[in-house]
């Protein structure tokens, strides 16, 4: 790539979303004038926020014609599968970007759950729900005007590398300006670490946090941010917040820590770890100060939906994946 | 390169090949990727199966060998050894447990053999993964510190300080002897506790080799086999040690009066006491908490009366550290709170005692000089012993607690020969096991005390009649005659459950035990190791593993000492290679590792934010591997690669 731009050739940069909430494609934006900078090197060729295209535009282009694929969201439905997939054969290098694609991220936590329960919730009975025929979307539906087809939704959301090879990983629910620029200087210089690297820290949140450790650090009882005062200068897992921060990776400069809330382990698991949900679950508990089982089981009750605070961005990447399916 | 597995499947006689179809296992291991040579022998820990595994490592290039046999408690070592024999890494051995795991616990004959097979093919996943270890020798301090003055670590620390090897003996309490000193005579000889025991108390005393630490706590252990290092704190006794006397005028003049713990709360001791009379040290200390002059600052009477000037106002807890080779806890038992107890009448009625209460009654020292007396002075005309209070029970101790039946025994002898009551004992049955036992129930059996076999339910001051009334009336169903019965008496004496010291929770924490079910401490195996304890060089003596009667505690003390000897008398020990390790490229610092260590084997640098693990501390218990939330710590041998290896293949269903 680097060699192509001395050619004077743009490197190609493609971004897409799939089951994502925008926010990366904010992220890219929230470089500000360094927008500028990735202009000057790169010819973005695809961006459906930002411009129009059709699939038709993507179907076009000559496999491997585009040297980046800056790929955000988790994949759920076949249309987000369809352009994994079409993408894929279409660059030559796939970046998970954000934590949706890179492990399932929040809508990984539909795996709690399936397609059919799903449905039942959102078409049936949720408070703003006004459905008395019950009709759920169909993936065929014959009008006047021809047939309509619209996605099939899965059972399970899948991280990108679940569907399709991905090269590269940029973690961050949104990856921080910081994350975006060391990503796109590794991609337009050509400096670019070992396939399957991710470009975040080798080193925990807790490395980068400043916050004060005791040496022997216990959880008296656990809390959310919002039911108490919190001592700025404190560890915040010793104040009793379910602070991800030691079971996530770093590179994000820990931005939530540093202003009171408790790491919410959007940069994904530690390079080692097999499970970053069962990591973080396993530390907290081992430091809850209760003398025996029965205080532990009281103090373990405090919290508040330990799946999806373990798992909010890593359930479809984890060990358990998802819940056992009803049918 | 890919592994070379040999699978060895042991019959283990009949224990294993009487249900699990070993032949099927060998088979089906032989089908399974890089298991190059797969076999089987009736006993392989023997010395012909042991070569057996040495010959088929150098046949057949074997580089990872799996034993599946019995548990690895048992039989690692010896295998490890044999595989260092054959020049294999002992650490790329992998034992696989199909006795206790399967052939012990099954008797479905096919479902044990398909279990078996899961159990080998968990086994062979994780060899394919192993990483050769190499264990290390440290050189051994030789001093053994024995933990409690009972009569157990009496014993040890004589044992061990006569071979010459220098001992630290602590204390908490003023005196040694334990609670074999409270006791008047000793089942079932029936002679003098005090006679046999207090030679004993004045050697550990005098011995040239036994440092002795009473009033003294063990407050920190830090090392490992071989290299402990333990801060006691000596309790502040504000009497200078090297000027007291032991006069006892002080112990006469000092006009506070509180309740004696020596005599079970039945008498009272002074501000300044020493526990008994016979005491070793015989020097007194000034009990803080109760002393006139701490609490309002004046009396100093014992000052005014001490010839020697022994009295030190302004002594201080000191805490000194020392280095030992091994440790012997000895710290005892205790007894069930009677007041836990209420059926029975404790705590509500006066002349309803404990076990040991009775024992400080009947004693030539206690509170009545030996007179056995209700609480209003006169003497009994009946007694109820009450045995299994507490003890056999699922409401509080499951277990047995071994001394009692003989005691009560010894009571009622002592009863009868001290006066005319009449003796009943309510028992479940008699257990007389030990030498000389029986014979002292035969002889009881004559001496007209009246047994009643059935436990009892409650104790009682309801009368139904004139003969009960001002009685306390004890109901029981007697099972030989099938009635309830309701006997009146005036003294009930509880054969209360001995059970695990209130604070052996902190003092196993504190020591890197474990404890059993029952509350005391854990052994390393009940059969072949019962002084031994999971942690290296940390020994057991005595009633804190479990109840014991006084010749048991004392073979329970030497054996202890015994074997620390042998320890410290090699010089050199070896110590675990199965460690864990902090990979310092991903720990950051989080510290939550700290605390979770039970070996306190970790420590963390300030300087590098890093935390490290002291491999020569650490048993690879692999607390610390779970418990990083950075998956910054591995454990050595139990790596998550390997287990995962191994949970995978038990569950691919073939």
């Amino acid at each position: 790539m680097g060699e192509e731009k001395k050619n004077g050739k743009k490197l190609q940069l493609a971004m897409y979303w799939a089951a994502s909430c925008g926010g990366c494609d904010m992220a890219v934006l929230d470089v500000n004038e360094k927008i500028l900078d990735i202009a000057a090197v790169a010819d973005i060729r695809l961006w459906p926020i930002a411009m129009d295209y059709k699939y038709k535009d993507v179907e076009s282009w000559a496999d491997g014609e585009i040297d980046v694929c800056l790929f955000n969201g988790a994949v759920r439905n076949s249309e987000q599968l369809h352009l994994a997939r079409l993408l894929r054969r279409k660059c030559k290098v796939m970046v998970a970007f954000g934590s949706c694609a890179s492990f399932g991220g929040i809508p990984g936590l539909a795996n709690l759950h399936c397609k059919k329960t799903i449905f039942e919730a959102v078409y049936g009975y949720t408070a703003s729900t006004v459905n008395p025929e019950g009709t759920t979307p169909q993936t065929h539906t014959k009008v006047p005007e021809g047939d309509l087809h619209i996605p099939d939704f899965f059972d399970d959301v899948y991280s990108l590398n679940q569907v399709i090879p991905v090269e590269y990983y940029v973690p961050g629910c949104p990856p921080t300006p910081d994350t975006v620029m060391v990503a796109v200087n590794a991609i337009a210089t050509g400096n670019l670490p070992p396939v399957g690297s991710t470009i975040a820290g080798d080193k925990a949140v807790c490395d980068e946090c400043l916050r004060t450790k005791s040496d022997k650090p216990k959880i008296q009882a656990f809390h959310r941010p919002q039911e108490i005062f919190v001592d700025a200068e404190k560890c915040l897992l010793e104040q009793g917040l379910t602070c991800m921060g030691s079971a996530t990776r770093g590179g994000c400069g820990s931005l939530c820590p540093a202003v009171n809330m408790p790491c919410r382990g959007c940069y994904g698991p530690m390079p080692r770890s097999l499970d970053a949900g069962a990591d973080a679950l396993a530390a907290m508990t081992s430091i809850v100060d209760a003398s025996d089982e029965q205080a532990a089981r009281t103090k373990g009750d405090q919290l508040v939906d330990p799946l999806g605070t373990f798992y909010r961005f890593t359930l479809p990447v984890s060990m358990l994946r998802r819940a056992q399916r009803e049918h | 390169m890919e592994p070379r597995i040999g699978v060895f499947v042991c019959h283990c006689g009949t224990n294993i090949a009487g249900v699990v179809d070993v032949n099927r296992v060998v088979e089906a291991a032989a089908a399974w990727p890089d298991v190059v040579f797969s076999t089987e022998y009736k006993f392989m820990c023997s010395d012909p199966g042991q070569h057996l595994l040495n010959d088929a490592i150098i046949r057949h290039k074997l580089t990872r060998v799996v034993v599946a046999a019995c548990s690895p408690r048992m039989h690692e070592p010896t295998f490890r050894k044999a595989c260092a024999m054959a020049g294999l890494n002992p650490y790329l051995f992998e034992m696989a447990n199909i006795r206790e795991h399967c052939s012990w616990v099954h008797e479905d004959k096919l479902a044990a053999t398909l279990k078996a097979i899961d159990i080998v093919r968990a086994a062979v996943a994780k060899a394919r993964l192993l990483e050769p270890l190499q264990a290390r020798m440290v050189p051994v301090t030789p001093k053994v510190l024995v933990v409690g003055g009972g009569v157990a670590g009496i014993q040890a620390a004589l044992d061990i300080a006569n071979a010459g090897t220098k001992v630290i003996m602590v204390e908490r309490s003023q005196s040694i002897g334990g609670h074999m000193a409270q006791l008047d005579k000793t089942f079932p000889t029936l002679d003098c506790s005090a006679c046999i025991l207090t030679p004993k108390m004045v050697q550990v005393a005098q011995h040239p080799n036994i440092e002795l630490m009473t009033y003294s706590d063990v407050e920190n252990v830090d090392g490992y086999v071989g290299n402990f290092t333990v801060k006691i704190r000596q309790r502040a006794r504000y009497v200078d040690e090297s000027t007291c006397t032991s006069c006892g005028v002080c112990l006469e003049k000092c006009p506070k009066k509180v309740p004696s713990e020596f005599d079970e709360g039945m008498a009272t001791r002074k501000a300044i006491y020493r526990s008994f009379p016979q005491a070793v040290p015989g020097r007194p200390v000034i009990d803080k908490e109760s002393c006139t002059y701490f609490k309002n600052g004046k009396c100093k009477i014992c000052e005014i009366f001490c010839e020697p000037k022994a009295i030190r106002w302004d002594d201080q807890d000191r805490v000194v550290e020392e280095k030992v080779g091994a440790i012997i806890v000895a710290t005892g038992m205790g007894l069930i709170d009677p007041h836990g107890l209420g059926q029975w009448g404790y705590g509500r009625f006066p002349n309803v005692l404990t076990g040991l209460e009775f024992e400080r009654l009947n004693n030539a020292t206690g509170p009545t000089g030996g007179r056995i007396t209700c609480k209003d002075g006169s003497e009994p005309k009946s007694v109820a012993i009450l045995h299994c209070v507490g003890s056999r029970d699922r409401n509080h101790k499951e277990y047995c607690s071994r001394v009692c039946c003989m005691y009560s025994l010894k009571f009622a002898h002592l009863i009868k020969e001290k006066t005319h009551a009449t003796v009943y004992n309510f028992y479940i049955d008699m257990r007389c096991f030990g030498k000389g036992y029986e014979e002292f129930y035969n002889r009881l059996l004559h001496e007209g005390v009246k047994f009643i076999r059935g436990k009892a339910a409650y104790v009682t001051d309801q009368a139904y009649g004139d003969e009960e009334t001002g009685k306390l009336v004890v109901s029981a169903e007697s099972t030989t005659l099938g009635q309830v019965l309701r006997v009146p008496v005036d003294m009930v004496i509880l054969a209360s459950a001995v059970a695990p010291q209130n604070d052996a929770e902190a003092v196993a924490r504190l020591f890197g035990m474990g404890r059993s079910p029952d509350g005391f401490f854990m052994e390393k195996h009940p059969k072949l190791e019962p002084f031994a304890t999971a942690t290296d060089g940390v020994y057991l003596a005595g009633s804190c593993q479990s109840p014991k009667d006084i010749p048991d505690t004392v073979a329970h003390g030497a054996a202890a000492a015994s074997t620390a000897l042998s320890m410290i008398s090699r010089g050199m020990v070896e110590v675990e290679a199965a460690t864990a390790e902090v990979l310092k490229d991903f720990c950051s610092g989080c510290k939550v590792c700290q605390d979770v260590c039970p070996y306190s084997a970790i420590s963390f640098h300030d300087d590098t934010h890093l935390a490290e693990v002291n491999a020569s501390v650490c048993k690879g218990c692999g607390t610390c591997v779970a418990t990083c939330p950075s998956s910054a710590i591995t454990g050595h041998h139990f790596n998550d690669l390997q287990v995962l290896a191994q949970i995978d293949a038990a569950f691919a269903w073939e």
